[in-house]
């Protein structure tokens, strides 16, 4: 007996070497960590999870949120947003806009310059928006320039660069041509696809995004580190107009895709910031009093296509039954955890109105109601010539927050209407093509805004990109048409609001609810905050 | 010199067939991955036609299949696996030359642990067969095959990292970053190599040379060791080829739990991204990986059990 447990011994021994014999070498990293981390006594680092590998660092080419939050921290536009969420000059000190809302003059900074020290001009701003236009660059969010005079057509080869509707009168006044009154453009220029390249980078080295020695922003901080697939990092930029106001020394990125673990990194002190939170965490979190918990706003709205093409969800009266039978405050306090809110309309909370919030100004535009429900599917039905209805399905992508709701629905339509429907998941591209190919009944959707207005809510119009109900309605395309029209705040958003209440009395979407945006800090940082359309943001953050 | 001749005959007409194995798969996987439903580029959404008709000739997805696919060929003869449509800044190169070698070392040490403990649980429970230490050793294999690696490394991260704070939670930085994902992938191939290592051993044992070897009066040692293991690991070297190329080629699953930058997540998310010249270039390298393997594991035959031998014959 004591023999075999010296074996034993002997051989955990000889693991053990074997293990130090594969790694001694291979990574010279470990001193270079534990010196990062007995530095950040005196330097301030903040650690936060980018989720994934950024597919690039050019905003040009830039298009979810791998990268935008690095960018909006490397970077800035001709405006930027404060922590209420109201627009202040950046890059820009002053704007004109001409009466009919189509010529805007931006009149730039004096002075600022490049993480590189070029002096940054309205020069840059021009060729940024033209390369990001030009077809060659294969941009995917190139159409978020197609507001510009002759962007769509520089973009699509059918006009020339020449005519597109943006000019530097000089170094430090930008001229920009609109399509039609934009109101919101303002918000736009604080989008990254308007973010300004160094022309001169970018004509000498075309590939200079790609990597952190070459890359050149003009925001708070400049990346000076990209290992791919690993880490990113970002330090303070000397050459930022307003780097006094900067307190962080550098932020790490890392690219955890899993949410859990980027969790437990958090709770083992890994992580400063946790974005996003895994879905039991967050039910666990909203409701604890946590002082590291945040739950800011998010633009978004969670809901269920209705393919109004096929018999008899062309029925009006069949997709208010269906709507108005399920619970949503249940579903989101039970399933879908993260304090979200339940929606009876299809603007989310957190626009500005003419006056007040757009959301709130309008209100619940339909009750939950059973009986009213019951009434409205035996009416639609017999309009429809049937008895009950068909067996039909909720199409979804695979993902468990969305079979779980899918469940819930599935069970309030069983009990509230004795309605049978199957849930049916496809993987996220089959999901697309099913529902362009309109080979569906009703099927998940979620929409981000791009900015901050309803507009970006306004996606039914008739054969809208976005429009996967299929829907149409004169009276909607009206409002629509009307709302473009005006720069007048009132009128606008009076059309906005009524086209609004015409979508959800037609109901070819059934609203589920307003997404939310849970997120953790660490009790010693301070100063992060959630802009309604953005990750959290930490430019002015501070680490204690 | 004969042998010499042979073996390299041998392996020239591996290597023929290998290279024949390997434009079969990239042409299958290039009629499997066009006849799928979705596009690299499709998102909530559809997206303006300009747009979409911009990337399809930036990356070359405009010309017909048939011309795409003998571009593709000669691009991979010259080792170049083309861009990837997700990220302009690493391209599929990048991606294998910076993934493979972590995927390699992370599977590297989980194979030297498996193999390790593996081949002791499997001889000490044959050898006190019905007795605690099988009964013990078998437990840890049946928990090795059942519980699933991602269950196990939730565990190790619960305890060492964030309880006992003895290893980092994720991320591959230093070497103590790799101790827990290696333990994590390690357990499944353990438990089935000590699994086998029995069964062999058991069968082995039963052998009349055995039998001899004992009658002759050489030590119970010698018998195991130079009898006894060498004739039982021929099942396991069977196996362990196709293991090996598994484990090296990269875990999604452990890879995405840990951060770890391998090669596991090109597999998976260059399926769901629609991703092509990603998911040809993913498949190739663990076709040629695996080719290769079972390569070697032919060979190391003929060095443990010299009745197989090889011919550089064709049937």
């Amino acid at each position: 007996m004591k023999k075999s447990k010296f074996s034993v011994l002997a051989l955990l021994m000889a693991i053990m070497l074997v293990l130090a014999a594969c790694n001694s070498g291979s990574k010279e990293t470990s001193n270079e960590k534990e010196g990062g981390s007995s530095d950040s006594a005196k330097s301030k680092v903040l650690n936060v999870n980018n989720s994934s590998e950024p597919g690039s660092l050019h905003p040009a080419n830039a298009q979810g949120t791998h990268e935008s939050w690095i960018l909006e921290h490397t970077f800035e536009g001709l405006t930027k947003k404060t922590e209420e969420g109201k627009i202040v000059p950046g890059v820009a000190e002053s704007w004109k806009i001409s009466e009919d809302g189509l010529k805007w003059t931006f009149k730039l900074k004096d002075g600022l310059k490049w993480s590189n020290g070029d002096p940054l001009t309205a020069n840059d701003f021009e060729y940024a928006w033209k390369y990001a236009l030009k077809p060659e660059t294969a941009a995917d969010y190139a159409y978020q320039l197609y507001y510009l005079k002759g962007g769509e057509a520089y973009n699509s080869k059918k006009g020339k660069e020449e005519d597109v509707g943006v000019k530097a009168t000089d170094d430090l006044t930008l001229e920009v041509t609109l399509e039609q009154p934009t109101p919101y453009f303002l918000d736009l220029t604080s989008f990254y696809t308007f973010y300004p390249i160094d022309k001169k980078v970018q004509e000498e080295n075309p590939k200079w995004a790609l990597d952190a020695k070459t890359h050149v922003s003009n925001g708070p901080f400049k990346l000076t580190e990209w290992k791919h697939k690993e880490s990113l990092k970002i330090e303070k930029n000397e050459n930022y107009y307003d780097k006094d106001k900067i307190k962080l020394d550098a932020v790490n990125f890392a690219l955890i895709e899993d949410e859990n673990t980027a969790w437990q990194m958090y709770q083992s002190g890994e992580l400063d910031i946790a974005y996003p939170l895994p879905v039991d965490v967050q039910g666990q979190l909203v409701n604890s009093g946590d002082k590291e918990f945040k739950n800011g706003a998010e633009l978004a709205v969670y809901y269920y296509n209705f393919n109004t093409k096929v018999k008899p969800f062309n029925n009006a009266k069949v997709r208010k039954a269906l709507s108005m039978a399920i619970e949503r405050k249940k579903i989101t306090d039970n399933v879908a955890q993260g304090g979200q809110k339940p929606a009876f309309g299809v603007v989310p909370p957190g626009i500005p109105d003419a006056s007040g919030d757009f959301q709130e100004n309008t209100g619940d535009l339909f009750a939950e109601n059973v009986d009213e429900a019951k009434k409205l599917l035996k009416e639609g039905l017999a309009e429809e010539g049937m008895k009950e209805l068909p067996d039909f399905s909720i199409l979804y992508n695979t993902l468990d927050s969305h079979k779980k709701i899918a469940e819930a629905v599935q069970g309030m339509w069983r009990d509230n209407l004795g309605v049978e429907v199957t849930l049916e998941n496809a993987e996220f591209q089959v999901k697309l093509d099913r529902e362009k190919a309109g080979d569906f009944e009703i099927s998940r959707a979620g929409w981000v805004g791009d900015y901050v207005d309803p507009m970006t809510f306004m996606l039914w119009e008739t054969d809208g990109a976005y429009n996967d109900a299929d829907w149409s309605n004169k009276e909607y395309d009206k409002y629509l048409k009307e709302a473009k029209s005006t720069m007048e705040p009132k009128e606008r958003m009076a059309a906005l609001h009524k086209a609004e209440e015409v979508l959800i009395d037609e109901m070819p979407i059934l609203p589920v609810y307003f997404y939310t945006k849970p997120y953790m800090v660490k009790s010693n940082v301070t100063g992060v905050y959630a802009p309604i359309n953005a990750y959290p943001n930490f430019i002015y953050a501070d680490k204690k | 010199m004969i042998g010499v001749i042979t073996m390299l005959r041998y392996t020239l007409n591996r290597f023929k067939w290998a290279i024949i194995t390997l434009w079969a798969v990239i042409t299958l996987t290039f009629i499997i991955m066009h006849t799928i439903p979705g596009n690299p580029f499709a998102k909530e959404g559809a997206m303006p036609p300009a747009v979409y008709e911009n990337l399809q000739v930036h990356y070359g997805l405009d010309k017909p299949l048939l011309t795409q696919y003998g571009n593709y060929l000669l691009e991979v003869v010259q080792f170049d696996f083309g861009p990837s449509l997700k990220s302009s800044s690493i391209s599929v190169n990048d991606y294998i030359l910076k993934g493979f070698p972590v995927s390699l070392h992370l599977g590297a040490q989980a194979l030297v642990i498996a193999i390790f403990f593996g081949l002791i649980l499997g001889v000490v429970a044959s050898l006190k067969r019905n007795k605690w230490p099988d009964y013990l050793s078998m437990v840890i294999a049946i928990v090795g095959i059942s519980v699933p690696n991602f269950i196990l490394a939730t565990i190790l991260i619960n305890y060492f990292a964030i309880k006992w704070h003895i290893f980092p939670v994720a991320t591959w930085a230093t070497w103590q970053h790799t101790i827990l994902p290696s333990i994590a992938l390690s357990m499944m191939p353990l438990a089935f190599i000590a699994r086998l290592m029995r069964t062999s051993m058991l069968e082995v044992m039963g052998q009349d040379y055995i039998l001899t070897a004992k009658a002759k009066g050489l030590k119970r040692s010698g018998v195991i060791i130079k009898h006894a293991i060498r004739n039982a690991l021929l099942p396991i070297i069977t196996i362990l080829g196709i293991l090996t190329a598994n484990i090296v080629t990269g875990s999604f699953i452990i890879e995405r739990i840990f951060g770890i930058p391998g090669m596991g997540d090109m597999f998976v998310k260059g399926i769901s991204n629609r991703d092509y010249p990603v998911i040809l270039g993913s498949t190739i390298v663990y076709s040629a990986v695996l080719i290769l393997l079972i390569f070697i594991v032919d060979i190391a035959y003929t060095l443990i059990d010299p009745r197989i031998k090889v011919t550089g014959e064709k049937k």
